[in-house]
This record gives structure tokens, C-alpha cells and sequence, in this order.
């Protein structure tokens, strides 16, 4: 059992969580992740680690509140338990000085890429971030992201804030002008990745991408995880989850990725339904 | 045929247990053999002939004392029967039930080379079984406390073996568990018709009234190292029993086509996950109508079984490449699923898997022969002249084993491990790696085998471990 210490909501959906594990909290760096299970009945879902304090024993994550189990844990309260949390999984970020270090953080993929930001930022990296989302109000953690790099832009896609357009426009201009880039990091929707990818490919620019295939025990047993990378076959929980965008088989990926939406809308619905629609709050008005 | 020649042994015809009907079973999950009644219990055991010196018991990798509990048995004393039989063996439950007694115990039993051997796997199921509804204290004995403390990574057969004999030794034993459940494969892998998950849970209860902590959700090899384990968390000694790991794919076009499911995966989401109580549980399995299985083994056949048993299944295909002579599975189960309505395709093998919409439509496959023995001493199958063929499925199970899980070795560099990356031991016999103090058993050294195999190598390396930190020399 695993309590609930913080729960905040941040913008649209997302909801950052404190949860207590020391354990895990002093193994875990950027990039890691973590499966939880909410109860007996619950799946098990990979949740990117966002924050560790080791001395107070706690870890940080953040959840977008989109389908069964993520709206159930949006009605979870501070003092609450989750049944099941275990990690650290998965493969850390490479931590190193590069040079310049593009990051590329796509919605809620920000959350994921702060991490790195933070850590590369220390590192001695010059880190550039560039911050997309569909508008304004879905734009997070701007202020943690100016702490974590040296330099931040955002934009929407609306332009209701920051630069109106796709976060490839920002990168595609520093290509343009030539800015020296040593690598560069993209977590965000599998199109915005693949569109990263695509962008710096002809320039040869090392650009790594973080997958969240559909996941069952995260430790390498099940293969439901695997993505072709380089035509061979990789098991994400293992193997990644960050890999060469560059070599990644985004079509085959983004079709398995679709293979559970009737189900997952089914248990949406229905846990909606039962739930008198307290979900249905959450989703909407919050939304806005 | 005059006297002298006449076998040793009980002409009696084997007594056989009652199952659930073919057609009934395969719309459930419920367990497929229902088991001796103590009457028939007692009818097969009066047919052991009580060798001086037994073989059933050098066919056994535990050593289970078995003409000592049979004899019991036909005596009406079960619950000494089971006390005989947990001395050696802490899940006779389950290994009464998964064991391949015909490869083993039952193989070696003087009675069967002219009839049929001793149901010693029945009898011990039946045992186990009456233990569990009818005794209310248990009667082993646990040894005085060593201070000595033993971490078992793996809950699975080899882990739950190990940590029964070294609690009854005195010493405090700590199993990590990776998953949210104990039981290893025994949990997500063996389906609840042939192992009911209430049988696991009461013998992983009795490792717990032995005093065997089990710690779930944690990965050894990530949130603790080899070292922390035994520099910080003072555990004297290691035993590593983390199984076999990720699942071998074909290697063919089309396989991340979803419907495609490695069996690991497709039965750790009904058995560990329960998708088929979906919407009730969380975690789904898809609609499928037609199956097509690859693979000969008991897993092959689990996935089969379990897939005949979802709702809107019509249809399921089992392809081995080799002849029905050749199933690594046990022949009990190959009959089971024959009754079931599982349709056997021998002599195939998948070329590619062709979809439509991203989803699986068609399995494109090579029909077979067999040709010279291999180095495995079977026939080899080799492709035949006609060309290839298509069957029709919407899902497709692969069951081909696994190789090894790379995490605890990726965490521990002084863990020698062979090209294939199995832990190598420095001495088999008690099941010890390279490093001191640390032992390793099952699948993870010999790649996938049986669940009793892991239990013998459990056993040994309990022995080890013993001998190790008591100082024992020998």
C-alpha cells in the first residue's frame, strides 16, 4: 500500500500526485517510470517518475485524468492508498554533457521531459525547451521547465499563448538558423514525436523519443511493449523506454496503441455511469 | 505364461479420478480433474507393491518419500501422509496437480512395465487436498532461529521451494516478487482450470505460517542491487529464482499486427489480470472468434484451453511444426484439449501473419515433414515441396518459450552468465553461481523447464545456502 501524500490539479485533467515509497524514491532517476495498480480490480498502468525527495521518502508524478483509471485516481484523495506501486522501471536518460540539448515536450509529455531538463540543465548542458500544447490553459509546469533550462519557449497551437503553431515550427527555425544542436529530446503524442524525428533526421541530429506502449508487467515477461527500432524488435519496459527516434517504426506502434480504445471506452462509460458522472466533472469543467 | 516370468507388481487397473465433462468444461474455468474420493484413494494406493528399493522416488527431483506416503494412504491415514510428503516437498498441491508424473515418479514405477504404473501424481493431489480441508495445525516442525537471513528473488517455484525448506531450518527468509502477486508462473502463467488459484493461495499461506516473508512489487536488480541486499539489508545469502523471462517472438513479418500475443502476455492478462471478468476487472482482452496457436508445449496448450474458454470464441487452432509424437506436452493435457474441441494442425509452420486494418486476419503457413533426428534427438521438420497455405484467425498466441530476463544479471556484473545469458553455476550440485553466498535455480540457469525441475534446483540450492551460512563443511 502505497498513501496518497499531495494531490494537486494542475490544468486540464492533469493532476500531480506525492506518493509515499521510499524505496523506489531512492533508486529512481529521470526517465525512469513506475506501474501502479489502484485496487484489486485495477489494471496496471506505467506512470512516468517525475520528482524523487529521497530524504523524505516520497516521489512525484503527474497523471492525465483521460481514461478508467486515471479519472478514478482524480477522485483519489491526500490520505488515500494505491495498492500497487513498483519501480523504478525501465532504462534512466542518458545524463551527460552533450552540449546544447534541445527538449521537445508535447502536452503532457512536459511533465515527463522536466526531469531531464533538470538534470541535463545541471549537468552543464545548454538546454533548450520548447513547450507545445493544443492552448493556453493546457501549458504546464512553465514555471518548473524556466527553472529547469537555460532557455524556454512554448507555443500553441490556437496561439492562445506563447508562439501559434507546432513545437517542429521553434525547432525547425533553429535549425534554419544554424544554432548548434547536439541532441535532441522529444516526449509528447506519438505524431509529435514521429514529426520531431522527421524534422531532424536529413541533419543527422541525435533525437531520442520516450515510448508508452501498452504495458502489462513492465519487467520484460509479457512483449506487449515491443516496437520495431531498426527493424529489430524491442521490448519497451526493458530496452527503454527512450529510443533513436530516428529508427523508431511509429505507424507500427501507433496501431498497437489503438488496439484496446473500444474496451478502454467501454470502461470509461461505464465507470462514468456508475460514478454518477463525478468523472464527467473532472473531464468538462476543468477543461476549460 | 508360466509363474516365474509373471511381473512383480498388481494386475488392478489404475483408478482414474472423475473430471468435468468436455463439453461443460470448456465453457469454464473451474478445474478440469476433480480428484480421487478417499475411497479411491485408497483403491490406487493398495495397488503400490512397496519396493524395497524405490525408483518412483530417483524419477522424483524432490525426492518425495513416496512408497512412505502411499503406504499411509492405503492405510486411511492421510494426514500423515501429508506430513511425510511435506518434508520434502512444500507444494504437493500443485506439483500433484502440474507435475509431468508420467516423465517422472510414475515413469520409474516397477508396477507399470507390464500394466499401469501408480497414480502417485493423483494420490498426491488427493493428499495435499484433504490436508488442506482438514487439518487445522500444522505438524512440521521449524528448527530454533539461526539469525541467519535469506533473500529469495522470485516467487515462483524455484523461490517458494527454497524458502520452505530454509524457514523449517530456522532461518529468516525474505522473498521479493516482482509482480503484485506471489506465485510466479504458477500465478500468471498456469490457467485456474488446471492449478485453482485458492490451491496456490493456501500453500503460499502454509510457506507463510512457516515464517517465509513475501515482499511483492519489487524488482530486484532495480530498486535494490546484489550488494545492497547483502552489504546493507544484511542478508547472509542470495537465492536467485527470477524464472525465464521474455518471450521468444517468430521472427516473422506481420507479428506486431495487433491480435498478436505473445502467450505470456495473453495469460497473464486472464489469470494475473482477469480480463476475461471485464468490465468487471480493469484490464481487457479483446473479442477474438478464431485462434490460431503456435507451439507444443504445456503453454501452448494452456493459451489453447484458456482460449476456448473466452466467450466469443468459435474456434482454436493449435499449429506445431513436428507430429502429435513429438508435443513437449504432456500427454494428459494434449488428450484434455483433444476433447475440448482444440483443433490440432501438425507438420505447419507460420511464414507470415497477413492483417487487415491493423488487425490480424490470416496466418500464411508451410506445411512440414519430418526428416533426420536433431541434436534434441527428435525428428527434424523440413519444409515439403507444395507451397504455402493461408488459415483464417483473428488472433494469433505465440508459445515458443522465452529467454532470459537480463535484469538481475545487468545490475550485478561479477554474475557470470553463459552466451545465452543464463546464470552459470560454479557447483551444480547445491546450485551455486560464481559469486559467494549467492545461488540461483530454475529457469533463469536452465532455461524454460518444468515447474518441479525449479523446485528440485530450489531445494538444492536451499541445501547450499544452509551449508553455507551455517559453515557447514562437507
Amino acid at each position: 500500500m502505497f498513501k496518497i501524500l499531495g494531490k494537486e490539479f494542475l490544468a486540464s485533467q492533469v493532476f500531480r500526485y506525492l506518493i509515499e515509497a521510499p524505496d523506489i524514491a531512492r533508486k529512481a532517476l529521470p526517465g525512469h517510470f513506475v506501474i501502479i495498480r489502484l485496487d484489486e480490480v485495477g489494471e496496471r498502468i506505467p506512470i512516468t517518475i517525475s520528482d524523487t525527495d529521497p530524504a523524505t521518502g516520497t516521489l512525484t508524478f503527474f497523471v492525465q485524468a483521460v481514461g478508467k483509471t486515471s479519472l478514478e485516481m482524480s477522485l483519489m484523495s491526500v490520505g488515500d492508498f494505491i495498492l500497487d506501486v513498483v519501480g523504478p522501471l525501465g532504462n534512466p536518460s542518458e545524463i551527460d554533457l552533450f552540449g546544447t540539448v534541445v527538449l521537445v515536450g508535447g502536452g503532457f509529455g512536459i511533465a515527463a521531459i522536466h526531469p531531464i531538463a533538470r538534470a541535463l540543465t545541471q549537468a552543464g548542458n545548454k538546454t533548450i525547451s520548447i513547450l507545445g500544447a493544443q492552448t493556453k490553459e493546457r501549458v504546464i509546469l512553465e514555471e518548473e521547465m524556466k527553472n529547469a533550462s537555460t532557455e524556454v519557449h512554448v507555443v500553441t497551437d490556437d496561439g492562445s499563448y506563447g508562439t501559434k503553431g507546432r513545437v517542429t515550427n521553434i525547432l525547425q527555425s533553429m535549425i534554419e538558423k544554424e544554432e548548434p544542436i547536439d541532441r535532441v529530446i522529444a516526449i509528447g503524442p506519438l505524431v509529435m514525436m514521429k514529426a520531431v524525428a522527421d524534422l531532424t533526421r536529413p541533419y543527422g541530429i541525435a533525437t531520442l523519443v520516450s515510448l508508452n506502449p501498452i504495458m502489462i508487467d513492465g519487467t520484460g515477461m509479457c512483449g506487449a511493449c515491443r516496437v520495431t527500432v531498426g527493424g529489430e524488435m524491442k521490448f519497451a519496459c526493458v530496452d527503454g523506454p527512450e529510443f533513436d527516434g530516428h529508427a523508431v517504426d511509429f505507424e507500427g506502434l501507433l496501431n498497437r496503441l489503438k488496439s484496446y480504445v473500444p474496451e478502454e471506452t467501454e470502461a470509461k462509460e461505464k465507470y462514468l455511469q456508475d460514478t454518477g458522472g463525478a468523472c464527467r466533472h473532472v473531464e468538462t469543467s476543468r477543461a476549460t | 505364461m508360466d509363474k516365474k516370468s509373471q511381473p512383480k507388481g498388481n494386475k488392478k487397473p489404475r483408478t482414474s479420478a472423475p473430471e468435468q465433462n468436455p463439453d461443460e468444461r470448456k465453457k469454464n474455468f473451474k478445474e478440469v480433474s476433480l480428484g480421487y474420493s478417499p475411497a479411491m484413494a485408497q483403491l490406487e494406493a493398495s495397488r503400490c507393491i512397496q519396493c524395497k528399493k524405490p525408483k518412483c522416488v530417483i524419477g522424483c527431483p524432490v525426492r518425495v518419500a513416496i512408497p512412505d506416503f502411499i503406504k499411509q494412504v492405503a492405510e486411511g491415514d492421510f494426514l500423515e501422509a501429508a506430513r511425510i510428503i511435506k518434508e520434502s516437498n512444500a507444494l504437493p498441491a500443485v506439483t500433484g496437480r502440474v507435475c509431468p508424473q508420467e516423465d517422472q515418479c510414475e515413469k520409474h514405477c516397477v508396477i507399470g512395465i507390464k500394466g499401469e504404473p501408480l497414480a502417485i501424481g493423483k494420490l498426491e493431489r488427493f493428499v495435499a487436498d484433504y490436508e488442506r480441508l482438514h487439518r487445522e495445525v500444522d505438524v512440521v516442525e521449524i528448527e530454533p532461529s539461526t539469525g541467519k537471513k535469506i533473500a529469495i528473488i522470485g516467487a515462483g517455484p524455484a523461490g517458494l521451494a527454497a524458502a520452505g525448506d530454509l524457514a523449517k531450518w530456522g532461518h529468516e527468509v525474505v522473498i521479493f516478487e516482482a509482480l503484485h502477486k506471489p506465485g510466479g508462473v504458477l500465478f500468471y502463467g498456469i490457467p485456474e482450470f488446471r492449478l485453482p488459484k485458492e490451491i496456490l493461495e493456501a500453500e503460499l499461506d502454509y510457506l507463510k505460517r512457516l515464517g517465509v516473508k513475501i515482499k511483492v512489487n519489487y524488482v530486484i536488480g532495480k530498486i535494490k542491487s546484489l550488494d545492497e541486499l547483502m552489504h546493507e539489508d544484511g542478508f547472509n545469502a542470495v537465492f536467485i529464482g527470477t524464472g525465464a523471462g521474455l518471450p521468444y517472438f517468430l521472427d516473422i513479418p506481420g507479428e506486431n499486427l495487433n491480435g498478436v500475443y505473445s502467450a505470456n502476455e495473453f495469460l497473464t492478462r486472464i489469470n494475473l489480470m482477469h480480463a476475461w471478468e471485464f468490465p468487471v476487472f480493469d484490464t481487457p482482452i479483446h473479442n477474438h472468434k478464431t485462434f490460431a496457436v503456435i507451439g507444443g508445449g504445456n503453454t501452448a496448450l494452456d493459451a489453447a484451453r484458456t482460449a476456448l474458454r473466452l466467450p466469443t470464441t468459435e474456434k482454436v487452432m493449435l499449429l506445431y511444426r513436428r507430429s502429435r509424437e513429438e508435443l513437449p506436452a504432456r500427454l494428459e493435457e494434449v488428450e484434455h484439449a483433444e476433447a475440448e474441441g482444440i483443433e490440432f494442425q501438425f507438420l505447419v509452420s507460420p511464414l507470415e501473419v497477413q492483417g487487415a486494418k491493423g488487425w490480424v486476419s490470416e496466418i500464411v503457413c508451410q506445411k512440414m515433414e519430418l526428416g533426420e533426428l536433431d541434436s534434441s534427438g527428435r525428428k527434424y521438420p523440413h519444409p515439403v515441396k507444395e507451397g504455402p497455405f493461408s488459415l483464417k484467425a483473428d488472433a494469433l498466441i505465440i508459445a515458443l518459450g522465452s529467454g532470459v530476463n537480463p535484469l538481475i544479471a545487468k545490475s550485478a556484473s561479477d554474475l557470470k552468465t553463459n552466451t545465452q545469458g543464463h546464470i552459470e553455476l560454479a557447483d551444480p550440485d547445491i546450485n551455486l553461481t560464481s559469486r559467494p553466498g549467492v545461488f540461483a535455480g530454475g529457469d533463469i540457469v536452465t532455461g524454460a523447464a518444468t515447474v518441479i525441475s525449479a523446485m528440485g534446483a530450489g531445494k538444492s540450492a536451499a541445501l547450499g545456502i544452509h551449508r553455507y551460512v551455517m559453515e557447514i563443511k562437507t
